[in-house]
């Protein structure tokens, strides 16, 4: 069996100036490929206005094991929240 | 369903109270509806059974375009030209981003695709019966297409995430392959003799191959119990095969067609149709690979594979030779 091509993640910014967002992955043989293939694969219905690829290697990420010590320092803070504050009524819209 | 007869390794369902600590926690996550990511653990059984029913789904969707890619040159019309040209092209993308749920679970396509083209890996038994006529065209989009998305509407909340979210993209596309093919059976439904005739002669030949897509009934599925603890599969075959019976009926009604089952009868109490018996032997045969059209897909795959190799290999050695001379050039600059 020949080499296998590498794998790709695809990302699509939308018609709606929002970021670029995750919509799978795809094998190609280089980056110029990748975003034809992207173009072909991912926006066959008109989904997006821009194309990013990078190779699944180069992707560094969090383990599910680190998911405890990671995130949990967050939940203890509420006040960071607009919902912590008490604002009276009479004070109007803030 | 494009998955037919998965296997689960699976001993039958364990209680809570039988697994191990790790197992356990899984399970709990699974009946909390949490979604499973390719990182997280999870039991070997579940890995493999999904790699079998993603591969499968995605073998289905690339020998699923054989069929079809057979009137593609003649097609009645222009318009019906291009239509038909995107359908088969929403499937060979279909196919690629199942290959890729099926890779997050460290299985290369490669792997999958050599699964296939040794006879080792099953695709849906419906693609093994041919394409007489354009009518044929317009029965696997109303049939074929529409018993899919009946299976693969419920796989969108499977509980592995990229199965989950690659069905979600599918389900989107799917639909306008349904409407094509009903559109295609209403136009020679509305036409002369010969065309109503020729309509009538592909539901025929379609309908009962559709309804095995189901897979085998509830009774013989020793694979299901498992799929549905882990929430691999949401309904039961049955269930699929009796609302895609009843959404289907009144849809051949309606423009004037006769379903080919002389038992088929409203059943008022139970709100749904009675059905006649399907023929099980021509089912497991088929999947055996003594269908109508097994030899003729897989060697058409296997040409495929092996007259695009040059390609393949001559891109890689292109970028290899690319970023080598880019090497080349920034050692120059520094």
């Amino acid at each position: 069996m020949s080499k296998e091509w590498p794998l790709w993640e695809v990302f699509i910014r939308g018609q709606h100036g929002l970021a670029h967002r995750h919509v799978g992955s795809l094998h190609a043989p280089d980056a110029e490929m990748a975003v034809h293939h992207a173009r072909d694969v991912y926006t066959r219905r008109n989904e997006g206005v821009s194309i990013w690829v990078v190779q699944a290697k180069d992707i560094t990420a969090s383990a599910p094991g680190d998911k405890g010590p990671l995130f949990e320092p967050s939940n203890s803070k509420v006040y960071r929240h607009p919902t912590f504050y008490d604002i009276p009524e009479d004070v109007g819209h803030m | 369903m494009y998955a037919q007869l998965v296997k689960t390794d699976g001993h039958g369902v364990k209680s809570l109270d039988e697994m191990d600590p790790q197992e356990r926690a899984f399970q709990e996550r699974i009946d909390d509806n949490q979604k499973i990511e390719p990182k997280d653990w999870m039991p070997e059984g579940y890995r493999k059974t999904l790699i079998r029913q993603i591969s499968q789904h995605a073998h289905s969707e690339i020998v699923g375009q054989l069929p079809e890619g057979n009137w593609i040159t003649r097609a009645p019309t222009l318009e019906r030209k291009a239509i038909l040209l995107a359908k088969v092209q929403d499937e060979a993308g279909h196919g690629l981003y199942l290959y890729c749920a099926a890779e997050t679970l460290g299985v290369s396509r490669d792997e999958l695709l050599a699964q296939l083209h040794a006879g080792k890996a099953k695709y849906s038994s419906i693609f093994n019966y041919p394409t007489l006529t354009w009518a044929d065209i317009g029965a696997i989009g109303w049939l074929v297409d529409g018993a899919a998305i009946m299976n693969q509407v419920p796989l969108q909340r499977c509980s592995f995430g990229p199965y989950s979210r690659a069905m979600i993209r599918i389900c989107k596309e799917e639909s306008f392959h349904q409407r094509q093919g009903y559109d295609i059976m209403m136009k020679l439904s509305a036409g002369t003799e010969a065309q109503k005739a020729m309509a009538q002669d592909a539901l025929n030949r379609w309908w009962w191959p559709s309804l095995m897509m189901f897979g085998p009934s509830d009774a013989d599925s020793v694979h299901s119990a498992q799929s549905m603890a882990w929430k691999i599969k949401q309904n039961t075959n049955d269930e699929l095969r009796q609302k895609f019976v009843d959404q289907t009926v009144p849809q051949a009604e309606f423009i004037g067609l006769t379903v080919p089952d002389p038992d088929l009868m409203w059943n008022e109490e139970k709100g749904g149709h009675d059905f006649g018996e399907i023929d099980w032997a021509e089912f497991y045969e088929v999947l055996k690979g003594n269908g109508p059209c097994n030899a003729e897909r897989m060697a058409a795959r296997v040409k495929a594979w092996e007259d695009g190799a040059w390609v393949r290999d001559g891109l890689n050695a292109y970028a290899e030779k690319a970023a080598a001379r880019k090497t080349v050039t920034q050692t120059a600059a520094e």
